[in-house]
């Protein structure tokens, strides 16, 4: 009887931490969503939401014109990454309020789903679908063979087939802009670089920077980091550490979601009173760090470009190919509100622009 | 035939497939917690493993890493050792296999064995090291391992960055033709999967699984020495010495799965930021298959289309992938806290009245 009992209690106890669990993890889950879209703007909040008003704005504009469906495909950085991956979903975002597309996106959990994530979206009929990310080439050069009718563009990477829009920018050109900067503001004349995966498209900025720091101060020293990562905050943080600590002032990093490790760091020794900076890459990253940190930013207009050719599928403009945008196309450079920038040396930024779009500086890209 | 469904009844197969049940309901609930609709997520989610005949191909691409992982992580636990570093015998194998499959020529009834048998060489001998440490200074194999997968990871990313980088990009070159494990017309049958035939090897070597285990006196005394080792010594088997086998068999059968990676899927190795995360999985494939070699199969089954079905559910419902982490965590839990679903199995059963 007494056993009886015993294990009748015991077995209440399992109903009751089962359930507990079932709680706790249920929250786990709700706030993982709510992650998911905290990190974008307000009016990208909520992708059900958007979703929602989408199919209904849709159905009262009347279904003669055709509803163009354009997607993309991240890698494993996802749309949150605050820089590069992100930019993409916004500039897809802004396409579709624009001109009433349906959007959508999948995140690769590793490089093993590039292929079906991209099939899945053509398989399913997209007019176009965006691999974003220079380690999505040969993905996007597979589906688009096996799948010459569909349409498929690509950032970062060249693509040679006759149904894929290549878009690289001139890095190298906003990079040296923000090297200007960094060269002028430096007081311990050393400056570190952090770097993602040393591949070509972030070779693009390291040389593009180094460059405008030689050319507005000889004395100043860069020093290079890569981390090997695009995601990995925790690695990016310690890299900024490291050069923090061998007297640099103000890191440049090219690295997307390791990139907010180097913020992190940043923050933490301007809040312990060093005197430090960041520059932000692919967005204005002031929006999501601040002020406080954020010297400036190496806009890389990935947002722009994939609107553009959006845009252009939807005009029947769409061309295959390469398209190359830099400072004189708008698809690099300083965000337009550089409050911890003097303007004197805003000045200099100006007039360094112009030389470059006038050709009379050639930065060099490696 | 009694003998079959009686064991498809016992505990040690009921475990597993219930611990699964409740890690699908708890799930379900959680996506209901989040608003959404749990039976178009699991529905969106197998039918994107097995809708058609290009995802059912992609699946089977999927289940194929975490079959030689599994087994690798599997065949360890047998012998008592806890190999966490399936992940990095897997791409030092894979590394091997690109060094061979990028630099040598050969036809491909050549090219393809070397390149296996030096995968499976690297794999292996990256694990013995872990049984040598164990078995000569007595280091747990738990620290050796998860250091060497770092240590993995580098000198592979280095490999490939002197040795066969193809410029410009971000990994190797393109292995010669000669060492594809895939083929035109198995991937034209499954609609330009990738599909390759290391899943036939897969389930090759889990056949060698079960026969060097129980059907050989190494196999005898490797699971004797997994039940105790103190006896096993006092019985004159050399324990040091299985260690280092065991490590080095284990290592072979992952370094073998990310030799069957680059030459079936990629046919190239790229340079890795992070773990490609197969070998961790296959310590949840060995958990869920109870260190058996069909059942490591069917686990490698389970996780792969849990895993690959998950953008499936994005795609379809709308639930993030990342959810599907959640579900199979909870799986693993329930297998790894077997006593609870015991319990719950048996107070079934007296209620059911059919004592056993």
């Amino acid at each position: 009887m007494q056993m009886t009992i015993w294990r009748r209690r015991s077995w209440m106890a399992i109903i009751a931490a089962v359930f507990a669990l079932t709680f706790v993890l249920a929250g786990c889950g709700k706030s993982d969503n709510n992650q998911n879209n905290g990190g974008q703007p307000p009016e990208t909040q909520g992708g059900q939401q958007n979703e929602q008003t989408e199919t209904g704005s849709n159905e009262t504009s009347g279904g003669e014109e055709k509803q163009y469906y354009v997607v993309m495909v991240t890698d494993v950085g996802g749309v949150n990454d605050n820089s590069f991956n992100q930019s993409a979903w916004e500039g897809l975002q802004q396409f579709e309020s624009e001109y009433g597309a349906k959007v959508d996106y999948l995140q690769s959990q590793s490089d093993a789903d590039y292929v079906p994530n991209l099939n899945q979206f053509v398989k399913n009929g997209a007019d176009l679908t965006w691999g974003i990310g220079f380690l999505m080439g040969d993905a996007v050069k597979q589906v688009a063979d096996q799948n010459p009718d569909a349409k498929l563009a690509i950032i970062d990477q060249v693509v040679d087939a006759p149904n894929v829009a290549s878009v690289t920018f001139k890095e190298h050109e906003g990079s040296y802009l923000v090297g200007v900067v960094a060269g002028l503001m430096t007081k311990t004349n050393k400056i570190g670089f952090v770097g993602g995966m040393e591949i070509p498209v972030i070779k693009r900025f390291e040389a593009g920077f180094t460059a405008g720091v030689k050319a507005v101060n000889p004395d100043a020293n860069v020093i290079i980091n890569y981390t090997g990562a695009f995601d990995a905050p925790d690695q990016g943080k310690a890299a900024a550490a490291t050069l923090y600590n061998d007297g640099a002032d103000i890191i440049f990093h090219a690295a997307g979601a390791t990139g907010d490790g180097v913020f992190n760091e940043g923050i933490e020794r301007k809040k312990a009173g060093g005197d430090v900076w960041v520059i932000g890459v692919d967005k204005d990253q002031s929006i999501t760090f601040g002020h406080d940190i954020t010297l400036t930013s190496m806009m890389k207009r990935v947002d722009q470009a994939v609107v553009q050719v959006s845009a252009d599928l939807v005009n029947g403009r769409f061309q295959p190919g390469l398209t190359e945008l830099g400072l004189a196309e708008n698809g690099v450079g300083l965000p337009e509100n550089n409050p911890n920038v003097p303007e004197d040396v805003l000045k200099q930024v100006d007039e360094y622009a112009q030389k470059i779009v006038s050709g009379e500086i050639v930065v060099p890209s490696e | 035939m009694t003998g079959f469904v009686k064991r498809l009844f016992s505990e040690s197969t009921l475990i597993p497939v219930v611990s699964i049940l409740i890690g699908l309901i708890l799930g379900a609930v959680i996506m209901l917690a989040g608003h959404y609709n749990p039976f178009l997520a699991y529905g969106s989610l197998f039918a994107k493993a097995f809708g058609d005949m290009y995802n059912f191909g992609e699946t089977i691409r999927q289940i194929t890493p975490y079959i030689f992982t599994g087994l690798a992580v599997a065949f360890a636990f047998r012998t008592g050792l806890f190999n966490i570093g399936a992940e990095g015998q897997f791409i030092m194998g894979a590394v091997a296999a690109a060094c061979v499959g990028v630099l040598l020529d050969a036809p491909w009834f050549l090219h393809v064995p070397l390149a296996l048998a030096a995968s499976a060489l690297a794999g292996g001998l990256w694990g013995s090291i872990v049984g040598y440490l164990k078995a000569a200074r007595g280091v747990h194999e738990v620290i050796t391992t998860i250091m060497l997968n770092w240590i993995a990871l580098h000198a592979a990313n280095y490999i490939v960055r002197t040795a066969l980088l193809e410029k410009g990009m971000a990994r190797s070159k393109y292995i010669q033709e000669s060492a594809w494990l895939s083929s035109p017309g198995l991937s034209e049958l499954f609609d330009h999967a990738r599909i390759h035939y290391g899943v036939l090897i897969a389930l090759a070597l889990s056949v060698l699984f079960y026969y060097v285990l129980w059907k050989t006196r190494q196999g005898y005394e490797l699971r004797a020495v997994g039940f105790n080792p103190d006896a096993s010594e006092y019985a004159g088997i050399n324990v040091k010495s299985t260690f280092v086998k065991t490590m080095f068999i284990s290592g072979l059968f992952a370094g073998v799965g990310g030799a069957c990676e680059v030459m079936g899927v990629f046919h190239y190795q790229t340079i890795n930021a992070a773990f490609p995360g197969y070998g961790l999985m296959g310590i949840a494939v060995a958990l869920i298959g109870r260190n058996t070699a069909v059942g490591v199969v069917l686990g490698a089954v389970l996780i792969g289309v849990l895993t690959y079905g998950a953008s499936g559910m994005k795609f379809g419902a709308g639930v993030p992938e990342e959810l599907i982490h959640v579900v199979i965590a909870l799986v693993i839990f329930f297998v790894a806290a077997g006593g609870m679903v015991e319990l719950l199995i048996r107070r079934f059963r007296k209620k059911n009245g059919t004592v056993h």
